[in-house]
């Protein structure tokens, strides 16, 4: 007989969304082993980081879509439906601008000027520890559910979202930073060159945005 | 009358099997829904859960079924308008519990959530409105059991919400969750050995001892003592729980959790008990009903239940749990492990309160509807990732099809026995 007890439980989002978001943050944090091997012009080494990116990307996907399809309308859930789902292609959109910033630089053999390297590998960095904080949001998800998305945890989450949106705007000062050096020295490049140098830089500062608006989201999902 | 001196026993034995087999569907069916949340939240293992089921099923069953029994008997219908035909009781009581087992085997087979509860009640009100005269049916009556079917879940919903609403005020809201827990889930311990012994006292052993002569004052002393006694073996189990820090690094509640489970462990018992005492009593009331008029040969208002009567009942849902529910057991605990002990509490808790609670006043209710009635509480408080709303349809769809069909068959077995065994 089908059980109306069984039946009445829907399997978890949580858990899948959490995974999802660890693979996404591993697709960035691949980044910066990336970015050196470009600069030290080893694109033998650079290709298989870009593997690596794509392969955890497709896996993310795997998620993404096996999730949107088991949420029919009908499911009862502690938090909006449409929220669960947009976070998800918040998360989602990590995993391509990751995926596009190495695909680029793979494909045109980009180097970086010696000028810009320190800050290049800075702005990386700082993307990537914002990927790093929007993870550790997204982990406090059970915990959320745990206490019904309630009183201190809730309090908790927000705290770690202020730290977030702290350190986007750190990547940010930095891209500024960057494109003001680069300005400096363009005339002595390849024009073109350059052009994608500018379009890079402000996708790597694009990383950072994108996981800061993860901890949005996140936002809306608890508040209700 | 004749017709009881010559089949008289053929009639009884017939009554007590039909009796026995559906005591016996529900052991294998009905428990697992109340059991299975403790199994599938991991606070008890399928052995422990299977005697634990076996234990207070038995035990609601007898302490506490009597009147629920008494109202199938003769709280539907009326049955001092009977008094010149006693014979059609028989009749119609036999043919209600063939068609409650016949729907129920046909709404397994094409997997319709039915209720034992609904279907037998349909059954009669079907043979007493066609076969004798709607004049016997108490319609007041009816009128409040079929409001409870949409009470009890309310109810249930709405006191697994504040359970779970308490717990995240005293206990997980809090700087130290695992203290805290430590030191107030005792206090849901005594709410359930409180209110397992209150029904007992109050109202079910009027039925097991003819005159047990208890007072509430005394019955309230009597249920406080049992619920300090639950509390301390509680508190025992409580002890030898542990914090794991390794497993709190993934998640901080985990601990919390553990305690929590100690508590399932008890309202289990009491999920069992309510379900012994309210549904083993749909299985043996038409039962009672017949062995009644048979033995005196007449209707009679005695209230007095044959003790083998609710023990029928009870070992047919102990032998129903050995051979068929331990398998429908272990595949709902797999279905069902989004469900933490802390949630899986306060849901039973919520259900068994309302069943018991309905038990003690006689009126027959659907534990499993109940039951995700509470869960539905539970989640209203933002505690289940996601439940599927699907189910109320399908439930209310069955509750539109089950009285009817109920009705239907007990209609025809009613008018076979007639040319049977004579008008």
């Amino acid at each position: 007989m089908k059980n109306p007890v069984t039946e009445l439980f829907g399997k978890s989002p949580i858990k899948p969304l959490q995974d999802h978001m660890a693979l996404v943050a591993q697709c960035a944090l691949e980044l910066p082993a990336f970015l050196a091997a470009a600069i030290a012009d080893d694109w033998q080494a650079a290709e298989a980081h870009y593997d690596s990116i794509c392969n955890n990307e497709n896996k993310a996907d795997d998620i993404k879509r096996e999730l949107r399809l088991r949420m029919p309308k009908s499911l009862f859930m502690p938090v909006s439906r449409t929220d669960l789902l947009e976070l998800l292609t918040v998360q989602d959109n990590i995993a391509n601008r990751a995926r596009d910033i190495a695909g680029l630089m793979l494909g045109r053999r980009m180097g970086v000027p010696a000028p810009i390297q320190e800050e290049m590998r800075l702005l990386v960095e700082s993307a990537v520890d914002t990927t790093r904080q929007a993870l550790r949001v997204i982990n406090e998800l059970d915990e959320l559910l745990e206490t019904g998305f309630f009183g201190r945890e809730v309090d908790f989450v927000e705290q770690l979202i202020r730290e977030l949106d702290e350190k986007e705007r750190i990547a940010d000062a930095i891209e500024r930073s960057i494109r003001r050096k680069l300005f400096a020295v363009e005339k002595d490049y390849h024009p073109i060159d350059m052009m994608f140098l500018y379009d890079i830089i402000q996708k790597v500062g694009g990383l950072a945005n994108r996981a800061r608006r993860v901890g949005g989201r996140l936002q809306t999902l608890v508040a209700r | 009358m004749t017709l009881f001196t010559e089949y008289g026993l053929i009639l009884i034995i017939l009554a007590g099997t039909f009796g026995f087999f559906m005591a016996w569907g529900m052991g294998a069916n009905d428990v697992s829904n109340a059991m299975g949340t403790s199994v599938g939240s991991k606070a008890l293992t399928l052995k422990q859960a299977i005697v634990i089921a076996m234990i207070f099923e038995f035990l609601g069953a007898y302490l506490a079924g009597g009147a629920v029994t008494t109202t199938i008997r003769s709280g539907i219908i009326d049955t001092n308008a009977l008094v010149d035909t006693p014979h059609y009781l028989v009749y119609g009581m036999l043919s209600a519990m063939l068609a409650a087992g016949l729907w129920l085997s046909i709404a397994s087979t094409l997997g319709w959530p039915v209720s034992t509860t609904h279907t037998l009640v349909g059954a009669i009100v079907g043979f007493a409105t066609v076969g004798i005269s709607p004049a016997v049916v108490q319609w007041d009556k009816l009128s409040h059991i079929v409001a409870s079917w949409i009470i009890s879940p309310l109810l249930a919903g709405i006191i697994a919400f504040a359970l779970f609403r308490s717990v995240q005020y005293l206990i997980l809201n809090t700087d130290d969750p695992f203290a805290r827990a430590k030191r107030y889930i005792p206090v849901y311990m005594f709410a359930v050995g409180f209110l397992i012994s209150m029904v007992t006292t109050v109202k079910g052993l009027k039925y097991v001892l003819a005159d047990a002569g208890i007072s509430f004052a005394q019955a309230t002393l009597i249920s406080v003592l049992v619920g300090i006694v639950t509390l301390i073996v509680g508190i025992y189990f409580l002890s030898r729980i542990q914090r794991n820090p390794e497993a709190e690094e993934r998640n901080r509640f985990h601990s919390v959790e553990k305690v929590f489970a100690v508590l399932m462990v008890f309202t289990a018992c009491c999920m069992a008990f309510a379900h012994g005492s309210n549904d083993v009593s749909n299985a043996v009331g038409p039962l009672a009903a017949i062995v009644a008029v048979v033995k005196s040969g007449a209707i009679t208002n005695t209230t007095e239940l044959p003790n083998w009567v609710l023990l029928l009942g009870a070992t047919g849902i102990v032998v129903g749990l050995a051979t068929f529910g331990f398998k429908v057991m272990a595949t709902i605990g797999k279905k069902i492990t989004e469900l933490t002990p802390s949630r899986g509490f306060a849901a039973e808790l919520g259900a068994a309160s309302t069943v018991v609670i309905a038990s003690a006043t006689g009126i027959p209710v659907s534990t499993t509807h109940t039951l995700v009635g509470a869960v539905l509480g539970v989640g209203l408080a933002r505690g289940i990732a996601a439940l599927n709303l699907r189910v109320i349809g399908t439930i209310l769809v069955s509750w539109l099809v089950t009285l009817p069909a109920g009705a239907g068959f007990s209609i025809l077995f009613f008018f076979f026995f007639k040319g049977v065994f004579g008008s």
